[in-house]
């Protein structure tokens, strides 16, 4: 399938330069789709009443010269929580399941100035809690490597969507990993920018502190094209920064480039993340990779960054505690699901809650409150607050001598349907390698570094310091080129579609 | 009759509402009174994924009413969230401060006393809800929702309502000098609860207190805080306890309700709102906003009394409005006749607000024309009658008084030419009267004044005419 071989800066000059069309680009991807997406299961709402407007508008703008930047043309999916103007937006919960946004988040304005074309909504864990996408109220994303197991999570939907060839380019949200887990399950490059560089005007939130909106594609390059599109400043975001975000004009380095820029990088491995908890095959792909950049002149030390065992405590209190009160707005007045039936507004409120949230959402948001209530505010929220600022310390200390943190995305490939949710607390301890970096604020990518002896992918983690994305793309681009490409889940026929 | 003697202590929470133009995080309008839900945008009617950014004058008017009242400014403030379920808030958390308030530690000084103030903190109003009894349904309009408040917290510091009413009227003056809000109480701009509580004279253990809401005028204030501590001492001595609950007054019924017990009060799970960064108020720009103060009421009122002479009485007057003080000072600078100013100003002027029901906010009038007509009065180019008429004009449309009396032909006659036929005739026609002024009545001179007048319809300058009559009187002679 030559239009899923060739990078999204290539598509979009082919159809800058008429060679294609933006519908045969669309038609081919939506043949993709009806073929796939009946097993798949990637998508939640595909926006078939707008897409027709939308590519006339494309094709004109692409003629006039309005769309001109390095990603015209080229379609995408968009995860289930970020609001589109006009098209249904769940967050994957039966709460907002005929919620229609008034107006389009940043993100997606960004999207469209770029002349993009979104293909439709990615299915999701509810409230992007969870890590498999089988919260989701409607339906389960299988992976695209092997059916019977998840995709990961939260942003399964649009991790899976890419790996399956459906769309060259996906956004999805990461508040504790939900970008990069699920990238690391289905064999794909997946970027959690620093806390402050993405908008999350837009974006329904779950835990705001952590919350933020990453790119996902099939190589470093495409998920790089991705993040210059939609990151920098946003006067409607507070908590984005003043920062200039660097491009890369075009300019796509060659082979030797790419490897020359490792020489001298220093990358940390932190023991603790290498431990019992993380499975063998795991380990040995991460080692892998770690002696492939030493061979190649990087600099890869084992180190001790041993308050990662707090991370989880820290981040589900915090999140969860955010979650609380995020999620206080669906209540059947304004917002959200009104349950039949109620005869007092604090009935309608129980009732309305009770139906429309699913149980993991249900269980966080208990939590939450009850990390907030009085009495128990100082033991939980504010020790978890101080465990934040600690293992930032501990990660500014590690940035003073190290470019790049590195780890695996995940202690495990992807699991079976039905295994993970069994046990929360499991569940829960399998986000061990991806929250840190999310209480800390950092920027980190997951890029493909093996595969299991059951087919299924495994990732690796690079971590940089805050607002230090060009460190992480030099890094992950030259491990990239070091690796060699890395299949597609369709060419290794593992997809039983 | 009470059989023992009672202190009551109060503390006041106030709330101001800022008369921003815009909301205090997005950019909606605040104006009063448009139609329902016409002033929202996806932030202040809590839709999901949108963000608030906070509007940078709330934090000015905060800082200005902090130094006005001599608190402390926090180098570096946070909002929190204040989490309740309630239909009139969209989000169900209310954006507001807690840990870390905007000021803190300031006080006021009224009459012989200084109340302190606990805290300042900024927050957001909440919608309105309408019920329709008829139809059976609530409806909201968010018009009000995200209109910027400040609360400003005193300590128990005051015994009495006059007590009351003078910390109130004190902080109404700063916030009107400032221009930061118009607090009226009627229409809600100005919020009072009343935290009350009453113990045995002279005794250092405070009682327990309640809290009164719904208090819209200083008089129904002042009732409530009678009633209300009638009504704990009734309960004291007929060996009751006093409940802390939070109250609602019923003026109309001169009663309170109990609204809600400390026991059922809600758990509001506070905690630093995460989606506004922290702010930093660096000295410069509490320099810069300390440099801008106003010149605030009592300096105003001792500066007129020093500057310009005029009665203490007049000048706590004149300075009711900073609008009003202006208009005084502009005017009796250009006339260069303040105590003439002043009692045009204190006479006429508040009469005619009186009488039109405006306040003196709405006075648009020039000083440039308030002092050309006080000018031309005391040069004697018109009569106190026609001087009132034309004043009236001035307040009321502007009019410039020189060109309007000479249209409207109100200029007194000051012309000896003109003036002297007119003694001539008034000597012609009454020769017996000359005699009698001649031979010592000095009392008739005053009915030659008036013939004079009489001949001129009023528009002869009395003094002119004065001098007139006596120069040819004495001629004759």
């Amino acid at each position: 399938m030559e239009l899923l071989q060739m990078s999204v800066r290539a598509m979009s000059e082919k159809i800058k330069s008429k060679a294609l069309s933006v519908k045969e680009t669309v038609d081919a991807l939506q043949m993709k789709l009806a073929e796939k997406e009946p097993m798949l299961g990637a998508f939640l709402t595909i926006n078939d009443m707008q897409l027709e407007q939308r590519m006339d508008e494309v094709q004109k703008g692409i003629r006039s010269g309005r769309y001109a930047g390095p990603l015209a043309g080229v379609p995408i999916a968009i995860k289930d929580n970020i609001c589109t103007k006009g098209l249904r937006t769940t967050c994957g919960s039966r709460m907002l399941e005929r919620f229609v946004p008034a107006y389009d988040a940043t993100v997606v304005q960004r999207l469209q100035d770029a002349g993009m074309i979104i293909l439709g909504k990615t299915n999701m864990d509810e409230f992007a809690m969870g890590s498999t996408t089988e919260t989701s109220a409607f339906r389960l994303t299988k992976n695209p490597w092997n059916m019977s197991h998840v995709p990961g999570g939260s942003s399964g939907g649009s991790c899976a969507a890419v790996a399956a060839g459906e769309v060259p380019l996906a956004l999805g949200s990461d508040t504790g990993g939900s970008v990069r887990q699920p990238a690391a399950f289905c064999g794909v490059v997946g970027l959690k920018p620093t806390y402050g560089r993405v908008s999350r005007y837009g974006l329904v939130a779950y835990a705001s502190s952590m919350d933020q909106i990453g790119p996902i594609g099939r190589t470093v390059a495409d998920c790089r094209a991705l993040y210059e599109c939609v990151a920098g400043y946003d006067e409607k975001d507070a908590t984005t920064v003043k920062r200039e975000v660097t491009k890369s004009l075009g300019h796509e380095p060659n082979v030797e480039e790419r490897i020359e820029k490792l020489k001298g990088m220093r990358f940390a491995v932190p023991k603790e993340y290498l431990g019992e908890g993380t499975r063998e095959e795991v380990r040995e792909a991460v080692k892998g990779a770690m002696k492939l950049l030493d061979r190649n002149g990087a600099v890869v030390e084992e180190i001790s960054l041993p308050l990662a065992e707090y991370a989880v405590a820290a981040y589900y209190i915090i999140a969860c505690a955010e979650a609380s009160s995020n999620l206080s707005r669906f209540d059947g007045v304004k917002y959200g699901y009104r349950a039949e039936g109620a005869e007092t507004l604090h009935e309608m409120y129980v009732k309305s809650r009770s139906e429309g949230f699913g149980e993991e959402v249900k269980r966080r948001i208990l939590l939450g409150s009850f990390a907030l209530s009085e009495g128990y505010y100082d033991a939980y929220y504010l020790k978890a607050l101080k465990v934040r600022r600690l293992i930032r310390e501990a990660f500014d200390k590690v940035f003073e001598n190290y470019d790049c943190i590195l780890t695996p995305t995940a202690p495990t490939t992807a699991p079976k349907f039905g295994t993970a949710l069994k046990d929360p607390l499991l569940m829960y301890l399998q986000d061990a390698d991806t929250v840190a970096v999310n209480l800390a604020g950092l920027p980190a990518i997951s890029v493909p570094c093996g595969i299991d002896a059951e087919g299924l992918p495994i990732g690796l983690q690079l971590i940089g310091n805050a607002f230090c994305e060009e460190t992480l793309f030099a890094a992950a681009e030259g491990y990239e080129e070091l690796r060699g490409k890395f299949p597609t889940a369709w060419e290794q026929g593992r997809e039983r579609l | 009759m009470a059989k023992k003697q009672y202190d009551t202590v109060i503390g006041l929470e106030v709330h101001i509402e800022l008369s921003t133009e815009t909301k205090i995080f997005c950019g909606c309008a605040t104006k009063f009174g448009a139609m329902p839900n016409t002033q929202t945008c996806p932030v202040c009617t809590g839709m999901p994924g949108s963000l608030p950014v906070l509007n940078k004058k709330v934090v000015e008017a905060a800082i200005a009413l902090g130094l006005a009242t001599n608190s402390r400014i926090s180098r570096r403030t946070i909002f929190d969230r204040k989490n309740y379920f309630y239909p009139d808030n969209p989000q169900n958390y209310q954006i507001s401060q807690l840990y870390v308030p905007v000021c803190r530690d300031g006080f006021l000084e009224i009459e012989n006393k200084s109340v302190r103030i606990h805290e300042m903190h900024m927050e957001e109003d909440a919608g309105k809800l309408v019920h329709d009894e008829a139809a059976g349904i609530s409806l909201v309009d968010y018009n009000r929702s995200g209109v910027p408040l400040i609360e400003i917290v005193s300590e128990p510091d005051m015994e009495t309502a006059e007590e009351v009413i003078a910390y109130l009227e004190k902080l109404r003056m700063l916030c009107l000098y400032l221009g930061i809000s118009d607090c009226k109480l009627q229409e809600g701009s100005m919020r009072v609860d009343v935290n009350l509580s009453v113990k045995e004279a002279g005794s250092e253990t405070l009682g327990t207190r309640t809290e009164m809401k719904n208090l819209n005028s200083f008089k129904a204030i002042a009732r409530a805080i009678a009633a209300e501590r009638e009504r704990q001492i009734m309960r004291i001595e007929s060996g009751q306890e006093v409940v802390q609950e939070t109250r609602r007054w019923d003026d109309a019924e001169g009663v309170s309700y109990s609204m809600r017990s400390k026991e059922d009060s809600k758990d509001y799970r506070y905690f630093p709102e995460p989606d506004i960064p922290p702010v930093l108020i660096g000295r410069e720009w509490i320099d810069g906003i300390r440099n801008r103060q106003p010149e605030f009421k009592e300096e105003k009122a001792a500066r007129f009394t020093e500057e310009y002479g005029i009665p203490a009485y007049d000048a706590d007057i004149l300075t009711q409005s900073r609008h009003l003080a202006t208009l005084f000072e502009e005017t009796a600078k250009r006339s260069g006749l303040p105590k003439k100013t002043a009692n045009w100003f204190m006479g006429e002027l508040l009469r005619l607000l009186k009488e039109s029901g405006k306040e003196p906010e709405e006075l648009t009038f020039s000083p440039k024309h308030a002092a050309d007509l006080i000018v031309a009065v005391e040069e004697g180019k018109i009569n106190q009658a026609n001087a009132k008429e034309v004043f009236a004009k001035v307040v009321e449309a502007d009019v410039a008084p020189l060109s309007y009396m000479e249209q409207r032909g109100l200029m007194s006659l000051s012309d000896e030419g003109v003036l002297q036929a007119a003694v001539d005739e008034v000597l012609a026609e009454y020769p017996e009267i000359v005699e009698e002024y001649r031979s010592g009545k000095d009392k008739v001179f005053g009915f030659l004044v008036g013939q004079v007048m009489k001949k001129t319809k009023g528009k002869a300058d009395p003094g002119t005419v004065n001098g007139l009559l006596r120069k040819n009187l004495s001629r004759f002679a």
